[in-house]
């Protein structure tokens, strides 16, 4: 044993991996709650929608235990009932286009009113930014469909916008804007816009102003202050906060429902039908599973964006 | 910061009409809602004189009494769940060395943040279809479960926030002086804790006080919540009745997410 002095003695040794095995122990022990929950559910049902996307519907909702790739099929094409022939699904393609266009048209709008929104909070002092910060927190806890029946209220046709319209004589009759596009685009950017306004704050909140003086110093313009300066150095929260209102816009369903009609249909809506009247069940299974890709893809995407903005720094 | 007479750099023109406009758009369209919840007009839009009518007659409908209740037994023993599981895990992702798994079980606890709704929703109405057939309950557990899952991340993020801004030398003091783990956390880190606690468990009841998405779904006949009843009682328009229960729902999530706000501010 005198050849091993350099390694510890035996007892000290022994602690060191009794201690290390106490710590893994308790480590699982203040875990498992949590994860047992969220494999319970939240992430192992996932597997059964994976399954059950491959299987055959039955007829009064359910699912028949026989394989089959037809609900995958029918996301994107279907079978001409009459001809046989294979063609486009146009109704879901359309569905699917419609979720898209919409988040991507309610991300920008958020962007346009919430950049300049977080831009004021970012630049009153100290002492007057968790106030601001508190007004702009309040909504975005407020349950979201009370927030959906309040813009409902504001523009259907006997609503707010339009008596008040009426009444200065502008127009006689209501201007339809529930049941239309347009009206998913202003309920969802007014459901999200916290979200947007939330990252651009954190992001601008430690700008450097001597920056922008440094710029105007240099005869730069206003525009050229913020297209060169302040841009650049918010587009972390930028990427943030457009992929915090992407991501919840394309898989809503509230707002749409509310707001948007049996003809408006999102993909969150046509998904749930897929479990009432359309009771095809391995079509919904496969529809949420598409969208769920479409959600990784744009967070992997933002991932991306941010990690080579870090790494950009520092290299 | 030297600035020039009458120059201020911090100014960008057009930016600070846009956000008064931006917190007037925020703000215009839940006063308008909570105005109207004191109309006394059966018509929504026809301003007809203050009244309390519609809370009235909110409270004496039993449907909204019995969906009251559920809601409030759902988000109560849901984010009661949430929060002591919650506080484990946030122990367990700070107060140990780094270990394998880590980032899988950060993804996890998370993962109700980045799936969409609908998605879980589908999940659980496959999952909880098998379990009601193989073993016939049908009770408020299944909604009680779902909401705790996703109420994990709500409770768990500021419960991390305050372990990670807490110092570190009174643990190991504590430890120094024989403590045991056990004595370290119940004497030194949950008194420091709290606030965190709170806070999160505050945010778990209002996330779950709100969910229609999961709810609609999971839920079994008759096991309707107050935001579910309410989606359901939805015609063209929204009734005052409806309206007065919006209120009523809006200033419980004000009040707490204020509460919130001022118990996880940094102290300075």
């Amino acid at each position: 044993m005198a050849g091993t002095a350099s390694a510890r003695p035996a007892p000290a040794r022994d602690l060191a991996a009794a201690r290390r095995r106490e710590e893994r122990r308790t480590r699982a022990l203040l875990l498992a709650p949590a994860m047992a929950i969220l494999i319970f559910a939240a992430s192992g049902p996932l597997l059964i929608v994976l399954a059950y996307s491959f299987l055959t519907p039955g007829d009064y909702g359910g699912v028949v235990w026989e394989f089959s790739l037809k609900a995958w099929f029918n996301v994107f094409a279907e079978r001409d009932f009459f001809t046989g022939e294979i063609e486009l699904a146009d109704a879901h393609l359309s569905i699917f286009w419609r979720s898209i266009k919409l988040s991507a048209m309610t991300t920008a709008l958020c962007l346009l009113i919430g950049f300049p929104t977080a831009y004021f909070i970012a630049t009153r002092p100290r002492k007057t930014r968790d106030f601001w910060m508190l007004l702009v927190i309040i909504p975005f806890w407020t349950n979201l469909l009370i927030r959906t029946f309040a813009i409902m209220e504001l523009i259907r046709n006997e609503g707010t916008v339009n008596s008040f319209l009426i009444w200065t004589g502008l127009i006689d009759t209501p201007i339809q804007m529930m049941f239309t596009e347009f009206a998913l685009l202003v309920g969802m950017a007014y459901v999200y816009l916290p979200l947007m306004i939330l990252p651009v704050y954190a992001a601008l909140e430690r700008f450097d102003f001597r920056l922008v003086e440094a710029g105007y110093d240099l005869y730069a313009g206003r525009w050229q202050v913020l297209r060169r300066i302040v841009l650049p150095l918010a587009k972390p929260g930028v990427v943030a906060g457009s992929i915090l209102v992407f991501v919840p816009c394309l898989g809503a369903y509230v707002t749409p429902r509310v707001l948007g009609g049996g003809k408006n249909m999102m993909l969150g809506n046509f998904i749930e039908l897929q479990f009432g009247q359309g009771r095809n069940w391995p079509l919904g299974a496969a529809l949420a599973l598409t969208l769920l890709v479409i959600v990784m893809a744009a967070l992997i995407v933002y991932v991306r964006a941010v990690g080579r903005e870090e790494g950009g720094r520092h290299g | 910061m030297a600035r020039r007479r009458g120059f201020d750099v911090t100014r960008l023109p057009g930016f600070a009409t846009i956000a008064i406009l931006c917190f007037v758009l925020l703000y215009a369209p839940i006063v308008l809602l909570v105005i109207f919840s004191f109309n006394e007009s059966v018509s929504v839009s026809e301003w007809q004189g203050l009244s309390l009518r519609w809370y009235r007659s909110a409270l004496e409908n039993e449907q909204v009494q019995a969906a009251t209740v559920r809601s409030v037994v759902i988000a109560s023993a849901a984010s009661l769940i949430a929060t002591a599981a919650a506080v484990g895990a946030a122990l367990a992702t700070t107060r140990t060395r780094p270990w394998r798994g880590q980032t899988l079980a950060f993804a996890l606890v998370n993962q109700p943040l980045m799936v969409p709704e609908v998605v879980t929703a589908v999940a659980l109405l496959f999952f909880f279809s098998m379990i009601k057939v193989a073993t016939g309950y049908t009770g408020l557990w299944y909604l009680i479960v779902a909401h705790a899952a996703f109420c994990i991340p709500f409770a768990y993020l500021p419960v991390r926030a305050r372990l990670q801004g807490m110092d570190l030398t009174l643990e190991q003091a504590a430890a120094d002086l024989y403590a045991t783990p056990w004595q370290v956390f119940r004497r030194v880190t949950l008194p420091q804790l709290w606030p965190g606690i709170l806070a999160g468990a505050m945010l778990a009841f209002v996330i779950s006080l709100d969910d229609v998405v999961i709810t609609e779904f999971v839920k079994s006949a008759g096991q309707d919540t107050l935001p579910t009843y309410m989606l359901g009682q939805l015609r063209r328009a929204v009734t005052p009745e409806i309206n007065a229960i919006s209120t009523a729902l809006l200033v419980v999530s004000v009040v707490l997410v204020m509460a919130f706000f001022f118990l996880s501010r940094p102290r300075t």
